[in-house]
């Protein structure tokens, strides 16, 4: 009785659905009949040409014929449209191995004596067994197409010579260079000196933004709690309003009162008896505007967290601490604070990872400058990510913006993976029920 | 005795001193540019915090000059924002259905797939996805933004919709199974309701996600009739030929209103929502 379970994975091997035609199964084989048309159809027209298109990436380039431009080959046109035809056909050959294990396992099956499913039996039994297979189908494709095929295409660009000005198609081609976009960045002084220098200031960028909200937050949320504060409800949302305005708002609006010339604050200080500062436009002066900023807009969100902590510190820890004695201060130090830490700790790291990357505190506010003279295009409160952005878009110089990406996500990514894997979420998930 | 309570009311006075202080920092951003969007002139510069004369004309620019669109980009961030939270809060329920419910081969590998992903500098792959709807033919159009906002939202709130999904008692799931309910009526008759607070902070930050993003928007959408408010916005401020402070604060304004609104009504769901990753982590 071998023979159906062979017929049928020969014959799907073939052509898909044409096992599970063999198998009595019409609906289901020639479903998969159309798919298989539509492969061949698709992929003999693109899959040799984007195999060639990844490995050369084009190799004609602009040249003159008969006194007239001919367009050669773009070479990111040719990656991208490559990439897209490889990821249907990775995604053409998974589907075609569960054709050939589906109609293997429904003729062994039949070898049993089972009967093989009719198309509603099949539809049930996946709604019922693979539902959640089935129903990630959908937002997977999406992320595939707009998160997966972007960032490997990212990855490819930093072994490429894809920049401006000798390499940018349509006019030039473009190569694969292995890891010299690497080593110019690590290696080339122009590059290193202004990628080390941005990068520090993103690390103090990251710490002193962190803390300065985290303890911001801390303070104003025992401030509320404190016993005998009145208006408690009105404190809070008064105290909320800055992270309830969309950022794009306030960051554009406080731009202009931190205006150097005719901003308010400046025009107070002058009220004082004080000169103006040069908020925006002194390197020394930016950084601190972009902190004091930064806080306007962060301490809401570490106050809501901690006063949403607060209430959930038992009451009799505290009475325990009465009884032995304990100061005001003592209670704060041994109970409220650990407990504190210890809930938002996780949150406090992933504030941090995403303050490194935090890129319309720096760009809405001051663009990343002043400049500085000695850096390549970047200026003195360009993060990485806004050094980033204006490789990109301003400057198309896209293998040292990718290679600057890929940097930024593996400390971001060690950052969030350490702290994933630490919490109780990740480990006994399932010991919640 | 009377020492002590000397000694509280100072620490009283001052902590409500702090806070006047604080409320006022806290408000004033917001105070200045509603007050400067009904002043007259054109400049940034103002005497005084309460303007002399107070005019509505800004507002009315707005939407009657020619280089200002407001209401048609209002339209269209409009459409756009309600139509990708509809599809993204949806496929985000419906991930985060199938990793909190279903066990199945590879299911961490892809929780923390998700976790990576979201971790990748977002506009790096702006050019590939700018390529990708060159590619498509969906240059300049909504349906691009739309397509592209929905797609991403999974990514932001898989894990907060889990972490609130995996709270809810999987007795009564297995109750229901136990009487004949499919997945899909599970799905839709128990779970649904029952993550109400959940579905509203998802809404939410998929809704806000369209007002406020000027980089993505400015890409794609090439036309000014296509604009979206944020790209606007962020062109009355950055084009310097023509600034016009005053119109800038009354577009701020007409933005900032109906979000700041739903934030604060929403503010306890929205609070849930950011202790939730915390709390139980």
């Amino acid at each position: 009785m071998q023979r159906h379970r062979s017929k049928a994975t020969i014959l799907s091997i073939l052509s898909m659905g044409l096992g599970q035609i063999y198998n009595r199964q019409f609906i289901k084989g020639v479903i998969f009949l159309l798919v298989e048309a539509w492969g061949i159809f698709y992929f003999s027209g693109n899959l040799g040409r984007s195999l060639w298109g990844i490995v050369t990436l084009g190799d004609a380039p602009r040249r003159l014929v008969k006194g007239k431009w001919l367009d050669g080959d773009h070479s990111i046109f040719i990656l991208v449209q490559s990439l897209i035809t490889l990821l249907f056909f990775v995604l053409f050959i998974i589907l075609y191995i569960m054709n050939v294990r589906d109609a293997y396992k429904t003729a062994q099956n039949r070898e049993k004596g089972i009967k093989p499913n009719s198309f509603k039996q099949s539809v049930r039994y996946i709604m019922d067994y693979k539902f959640a297979q089935s129903f990630l189908s959908l937002p997977a494709i999406g992320i595939l197409f707009f998160t997966i095929m972007p960032i490997i295409f990212m990855i490819m660009l930093a072994f490429t010579n894809y920049s401006a000005p000798n390499h940018i198609p349509p006019a030039k081609l473009v190569d694969w260079v292995g890891f010299q976009t690497f080593r110019d960045l690590l290696t080339l002084k122009t590059w290193s000196h202004t990628f080390f220098g941005v990068l520090s200031w993103t690390i103090i960028w990251a710490i002193l933004s962190t803390f300065t909200t985290y303890l911001g937050g801390l303070l104003v949320a025992l401030l509320i709690n404190q016993q005998g504060i009145k208006f408690k409800g009105l404190w809070r949302t008064i105290l909320v309003i800055p992270y309830a305005i969309p950022q794009l708002i306030s960051l554009l609006v406080m731009r202009n009162m931190f205006n150097g010339q005719f901003g308010p604050i400046n025009q107070y200080l002058g009220y004082l008896g004080l000169g103006g500062l040069p908020w925006l436009t002194d390197p020394f002066w930016a950084k601190v505007t972009v902190i004091v900023v930064n806080m306007w807009v962060g301490i809401p969100v570490s106050m809501i967290l901690i006063m949403g902590v607060l209430t959930t510190i038992p009451k009799d820890m505290y009475e325990a601490a009465d009884i032995d004695g304990a100061s005001g201060y003592q209670k704060f130090r041994i109970v409220t604070l650990p407990m504190i830490l210890f809930s938002t700790a996780p949150t406090l790291i992933m504030q941090f990872a995403g303050n490194i990357n935090n890129f319309g505190a720096i760009y809405l506010l001051t663009n990343g400058n002043p400049v500085v003279g000695d850096y390549q295009y970047a200026g003195a409160t360009d993060l990485l990510v806004t050094w980033l952005y204006k490789l990109t878009l301003d400057q198309n110089k896209y293998n040292m913006a990718s290679a600057v990406g890929i940097i930024i996500f593996l400390i971001i990514a060690t950052f969030s993976i350490y702290n994933y894997r630490r919490t109780k979420s990740f480990k006994e998930e399932d010991m919640i029920q | 005795m009377s020492g002590r309570k000397v000694k509280k009311g100072f620490r009283l006075g001052l902590s409500y001193i702090i806070l006047i202080i604080m409320s006022v920092v806290a408000i004033y951003p917001a105070l200045w540019v509603l007050l400067g969007s009904f002043r007259s002139g054109k400049s940034l510069y103002s005497k005084t915090l309460i303007p002399e004369s107070l005019t509505l004309d800004h507002y009315r620019e707005l939407f009657h000059s020619k280089s200002i669109l407001f209401g048609q980009w209002y339209m269209n961030t409009l459409k756009i924002a309600i139509l990708s939270m509809i599809i993204g809060v949806l496929l985000t329920l419906l991930t985060s259905y199938a990793v909190s419910r279903f066990r199945f081969r590879g299911r961490k590998t892809a929780l923390s797939t998700v976790l990576i992903l979201g971790m990748f500098p977002g506009f790096m792959s702006m050019i590939a996805i700018y390529l990708l709807l060159k590619e498509w033919h969906l240059l300049d159009t909504h349906l691009a933004l739309i397509i592209v906002y929905a797609a991403g939202a999974p990514l932001g709130g898989t894990f907060i919709a889990k972490g609130f999904l995996d709270t809810i008692p999987r007795t009564l799931d297995e109750a229901a199974k136990i009487d004949g309910a499919s997945n899909w009526m599970i799905f839709t008759r128990i779970i649904l309701p029952l993550s109400k607070p959940m579905i509203t902070y998802l809404a939410l930050t998929q809704f806000v996600g369209p007002w406020v993003d000027y980089i993505f928007a400015r890409l794609v959408l090439r036309t000014k009739e296509n604009w979206t408010l944020a790209v606007g916005l962020y062109d009355m401020v950055a084009s310097n030929q023509n600034t016009n402070f005053p119109a800038f604060a009354a577009g701020s304004v007409l933005i900032a209103i109906p979000i700041t609104i739903l934030f604060i009504f929403l503010q306890r769901l929205l609070v849930d929502g950011l202790t939730s990753g915390a709390s139980k982590g």
